[in-house]
């Protein structure tokens, strides 16, 4: 059997890809970082257990560690297909790492490096060496090494290695590979902040968003856990989180978004458990907490200091000394309007699908989700639609049984 | 006789932190063959000299130690069936304990004597090899079912499909608009050449596991025995039962109607007043009829706000001029679908409005008036109707007289909450405690008709992994590709029924006098039930309760007047050891009084280690695992539980041993939680120093 293309690395990619491995598929998956794990690699706990991703992603991983029949290949993008289903010929083109497999995750490169760059994995809340290990859950569980980062003419990592694993000059290459199907799982980004001129986002520091938010939580984030105003570092007594920000809204994403209310709840969980006395407030339209997650929303909203208003957020303004928040919204149910003030605002933004290249067949709705599933190309997660894991995980193993039926329908022939 | 190598590397910190050539010595105390130190030992070289003494036939069981076994795992993976015991000395020893230190020496030493210890009690496995069918068994062939006997069919594989009324179709069949049709895919599956449709039919008995599921059909004609290697259980659901939805006006009129109702009015012809029959000008929906309501339904049905501006499109194809009204807690319509939300908005003569209804009365007009509080209004209002239309809710079909399973643990999927059979929600969806049976569509979880077709395909999928991985031998999920299963030793069994009763998968069923009978396909292999006997007569090949009591023997324990506590961490290889090595990676330093041993699962916990260990003079024995109650994060269900409970049944015993109990303790531990383990580890030695040695060292 030809092997499946997966693209993507994240949940969806890597759960299609585990699921056709052990149905005794060979599997091709490529991600375009540096590291698997996507989005989710980036979240402090998923809702409704408030369990960590990280211990999902490791039963992957132990898959991917000891299935023979999985290719991964990172920094990698898929640029070409031709043929017909169960009988195509992908052209892979694969940035190099610049650091080999003989990297033994000493750290010595990155003890040597003098260069920084932007750390995407912390939207840009941290900064990390040119020479850095992507995170604590990488995989493959090495360093790699950001030439654009690099100070020029500099090779001091590649002094400091003991174990010959640095290739600043590895160039560059393309890989053809056959496979039989395709599965687009190329997921989805935060919607831009800063085009919501109204939410202060990028203008007053202490707006920040949901996905920010999840790495601010994090142990391994840039404050080690601890939830603080990135003004001042203190701990938010008061924290607002603006619904919608972007979502449902014609002049940005008209669709909705379908994770944010559930994601909003869980960040008042934490921040409660995590801060006693702070309140908690959300500004929403509907609060959109589907099946079972309904109850997670009830035990949540039994919390005294947590508050909901329906109501849309107009405005976010800052009070320049104390860099605290105005938040002027509606409270339709009261019939007025208010301006609150709030020492933290998380804006709940929505989810856009990553752009792109896909292969000829599979198209983009109105909105520039994947729809579709000409041949032997099926889309899966949330580059089909804006959902939560668990959906994204059901959706990529359906996914996989079409992609598998195609494999198998090509072996055949 | 097995000839040992035991290989040790010194790159990455550990030649600095350690002295080489004492570690060295432990393995050759250990009568290995080969032992040998490398300054890296996964560079191509280092992997070669261990390659070509496994050719020469020098050796034929490996300890590897050097980094964490969760690395690397290429480049020390040999042929196939090679024994190979990696030795954590980067992340648990070199990287977070202090470096020329007489403890850290002593920690390494006792590693690799423990590697050693299991390495040598690690046998070959025999793979399980038994005649597996390929046969998918679908239960119910509404949408969800037929969707997955198609899509499985289509990947090859030979399918029965069950459904209990004379023609396939379920619900959709009576619904009004599917984005697909119903009777073109009933259709594509009755003409299948794979598909085996049974309709009027209903599963009387399953006997069996995964592979050789032994399915005694009921029919018209009488019972039929067919056998299948995996079930899909797509039974559906049943709407709210409308007569406890009184207090919403259900039954004060004729003209109030559940949406499954009006469904059903709609597919048949034009919406009319039941009362009457005449045209209606005037609706009122009113949403979460039962669903959010913890008097009813504490779960959002998730179909019915779609479902009513469905509904809605129905009526305006009929009457672009009657009034319609909707009273929601909130409008759900996700991703996508909220652009049918705003269309029915953009419409004059619908109204939308957050409300909860007081009251739905009959007026003596005979219209129904319905009273609603806390509207967008401001006010309540009442509005008279022709029609009110409760959008009652979804109630699972799938755990009640479905299946009739002979197992010991029951005769239906195990329920986990609110009527759902799944045992691990967010990760592994299609998870069930009956390995090979998976529970799809509205079974599973309330869904709309797109997202029960997609959810329909991932079961089959997995029916079908369960098939592929059963006919290698192979373990599912979550030791997926695992070919060791247990064996018992029944000469010894006493019959106490501990690990048919704690089995979470229901693996092991009962003869009269209560012997197990083991279903190795049915089994995950956790090691609940090893830890669960009290006889040690439960083993696998490459784990058993000899191999880690020889681990913990491995350990040396100093002299009390030596005033270095001994302590022993069993803990759980799936969570808290990814932890330790975060720990590590993150040069956390912590007491290296502590000796860890990573189990399959905390359930696979057998006291009798906690015995061996305070016997042999180790102070203290630290259990840790993974989060159990409501929202347990344990992969086996309730392995940590289970150790918990044992644990407390031990203390008892150990207070009769003057012995105190602060001696154990269970942690429960996430992944991410590594920044809690080295106050973890410091404060429990600390205890133990407090408490003074173990009074039985030396014994």
């Amino acid at each position: 059997m030809k092997p499946v293309l997966v693209i993507g690395g994240g949940i969806a990619g890597l759960t299609a890809a585990v699921e056709l491995a052990d149905a005794g598929a060979p599997v091709i998956l490529v991600e375009k970082s540096a590291s698997l794990g996507g989005r989710v690699a980036r979240m402090h706990q998923y809702f409704p257990k408030l369990c960590p991703p990280r211990c999902g992603l490791e039963m992957h991983y132990r898959r991917l560690r000891e299935s023979q029949a999985i290719t991964v290949l990172t920094l990698a993008e898929a640029v070409d297909v031709r043929g017909v289903p169960g009988d195509y010929e992908v052209d892979i083109k694969i940035a190099p790492r610049h650091v080999t497999a003989d990297c033994t995750l000493c750290g010595d490169c990155a003890k040597a490096c003098k260069a920084e760059r932007a750390d995407e994995f912390n939207y840009g809340l941290a900064k990390t060496k040119a020479a850095y290990l992507p995170h604590g859950m990488a995989y493959p569980m090495l360093y790699a090494i950001d030439r654009a980062a690099c100070t020029a003419g500099c090779r001091e990592c590649e002094t400091a290695c003991k174990y010959g694993a640095i290739a600043l000059d590895a160039p560059p290459e393309t890989r053809t590979y056959k496979i039989a199907a395709v599965v687009a799982a190329t997921g989805w980004k935060p919607y831009d902040a800063t085009k919501l001129d109204q939410l202060g986002f990028g203008k007053c520091p202490n707006v920040v968003t949901n996905v920010m938010l999840e790495r601010m939580a994090a142990v391994d984030g840039p404050g080690g856990g601890r939830i603080l105003r990135p003004s001042d570092g203190r701990e938010p007594r008061t924290v607002a989180f603006v619904q919608c920000a972007g979502s449902r809204d014609e002049k940005h994403l008209p669709y909705c978004s379908a994770v944010c209310c559930s994601a909003s709840i869980k960040h008042a969980a934490y921040i409660r458990a995590q801060y006693p006395e702070t309140a908690v407030t959300i500004f929403y339209i509907d609060v959109r907490t589907p099946g079972r997650l309904e109850e997670f929303y009830a035990r949540v909203n039994r919390d005294a200091n947590l508050q909901l208003i329906k109501g849309k957020v107009a405005r976010v303004e800052e009070n320049p000394a104390t860099h605290d928040l105005l938040v002027t919204a509606e409270d339709v149910m009261a019939g007025k309007k208010n301006t609150l003030q709030f020492e933290l605002v998380v804006l709940a933004t929505g989810i856009v699908p990553e752009p792109g290249w896909l292969p000829a067949g599979l198209g983009r709705d109105e909105f520039g989700f994947v729809s579709g599933s000409n041949g032997g190309f099926y889309a899966a997660g949330c580059a089909r639609r804006p959902e939560e894991v668990s959906a994204t995980v059901e959706d990529a193993t359906g996914a996989a049984l079409q992609a598998l039926a195609c494999a198998r329908r090509g072996a055949r022939a | 006789m097995s000839k040992l190598g035991v290989y040790i590397c010194s790159g990455c910190g550990i030649g600095e932190a350690l002295d080489m050539a004492q570690v060295s010595k432990v393995g050759g105390e250990s009568k290995a063959a080969v032992c040998r130190t490398h300054a890296a030992l996964c560079s191509a070289e280092g992997v070669a000299g261990i390659r070509a003494d496994l050719d020469s036939g020098a050796v034929d069981r490996v300890v590897v130690a050097a980094c964490s076994p969760r690395f690397k795992t290429e480049a020390f993976c040999f042929n196939h069936g090679t024994i190979v015991e990696r030795v954590n000395l980067r992340e648990h020893v070199a990287w977070c304990h202090k470096p020329g230190d007489e403890d850290t020496q002593m920690l390494a030493e006792d590693y690799l004597r423990m590697g050693i210890a299991r390495a040598l009690k690690t046998e070959a496995v025999q793979p399980l090899s038994n005649e597996i069918s390929d046969t998918i068994l679908v239960v119910g062939g509404g949408i969800a079912g037929t969707t997955a006997a198609v899509e499985a069919a289509n990947a090859g594989y030979p399918v029965l499909l069950v459904e209990k009324e004379e023609e396939l179709g379920g619900r959709a069949a009576a619904s009004r608009k599917l984005t697909v049709s119903m009777e073109e895919l009933a259709e594509t599956a009755l003409y299948h050449p794979r598909i085996r449709t049974y309709c009027s039919t209903e599963i009387r008995k399953i006997e069996g596991q995964p592979g050789m599921f032994d399915v005694t059909l009921g029919t018209v004609s009488g019972e039929q025995q067919v056998r299948a290697g995996a079930i899909v259980v797509a039974t559906g659901w049943k709407p709210y039962d409308a007569a406890k939805l009184a207090h919403l006006g259900y039954g004060a009129s004729p003209d109030v109607i559940t949406n499954e109702q009006f469904e059903r009015m709609a597919a048949k012809g034009p919406i009319l007043r039941p009362s009457n029959g005449q045209p209606v000008k005037s609706v009122v929906f009113v949403q979460c009829a039962g669903s959010r309501d913890p008097e009813h339904l504490p779960y959002c049905s998730t179909v019915c706000c779609l479902q009513t501006l469905r509904q809605i499109g129905y009526l305006r194809e009929q009457d672009q001029e009657a009034q319609v009204y909707v009273i929601y807690k909130d409008m759900r319509t996700p991703a996508q679908d909220e652009r049918i939300y705003r269309q029915a908005q953009d419409h004059p003569m619908n109204f939308f409005t957050k409300g909860e209804v007081a009251a739905v009365k009959r007026w003596e007009d005979g219209r129904v008036a319905v009273t609603a509080d806390h509207t967008l209004l401001g006010e309540s209002i009442t509005v008279l109707a022709d029609l009110v239309v409760l959008a009652a809710g979804m109630v699972p079909n799938g755990t009640e007289n479905i299946l009739h399973l002979t197992y010991r643990q029951g005769p239906e999927l195990p329920v986990l909450r609110d009527g759902f059979p799944d045992s691990h929600f967010v990760c592994f969806p299609y998870e069930t405690r009956r390995t090979g049976i998976y529970a799809a569509g509205t079974v599973r979880s309330p869904m709309g008709e797109d997202q029960g077709r997609r959810d329909a395909m991932g079961a089959a999928m997995k029916a079908i992994q369960c098939v592929e991985l059963a006919s290698k031998g192979r373990a599912v999920h979550p030791r997926g590709g695992d070919m060791s299963f247990p064996s018992f030793f029944l000469q010894r069994c006493t019959q106490c029924k501990r690990c048919t009763e704690e089995c979470p998968f229901g693996a092991l069923d009962e003869d009269v006098k209560g012997t197990p009978k083991p279903n190795p396909y049915r089994c995950r292999r956790c090691g609940v039930c090893m830890g669960a006997c009290p006889e040690r007569i439960v083993s696998f090949a490459n784990y058993s309760v000899d191999m880690i009591a020889s681990m913990i023997k491995a350990i040396e324990v100093p002299e009390e007047d030596e005033e270095k506590p001994r302590v022993l961490a069993l803990v759980c290889e799936n969570d808290a050891y990814p932890a330790l090595d975060l720990a590590g990676l993150k040069r956390q330093p912590y007491d290296a009084n502590v000796r860890v041993i990573p189990l399959r699962c905390l359930g696979s916990l057998n006291i009798v280690w906690i015995a061996d260990a305070l016997s042999r003079g180790i102070d203290g024995v630290m259990l840790i695992g993974c989060k159990y109650g409501e929202d347990y994060q344990c992969h086996f269900t309730k392995g940590s539980e289970l150790a918990a409970k044992r644990l407390e049944n031990l203390k008892e015993t150990l207070q009769r041993l003057q012995l105190e109990p602060e001696r154990l303790q269970l942690t429960e531990l996430a992944i991410d939680e590594w920044d809690k383990l080295p106050a973890l580890f410091d404060g429990f030695v600390e205890r133990m120093r407090e408490l003074g040695p173990n009074p039985y060292k030396g014994f």
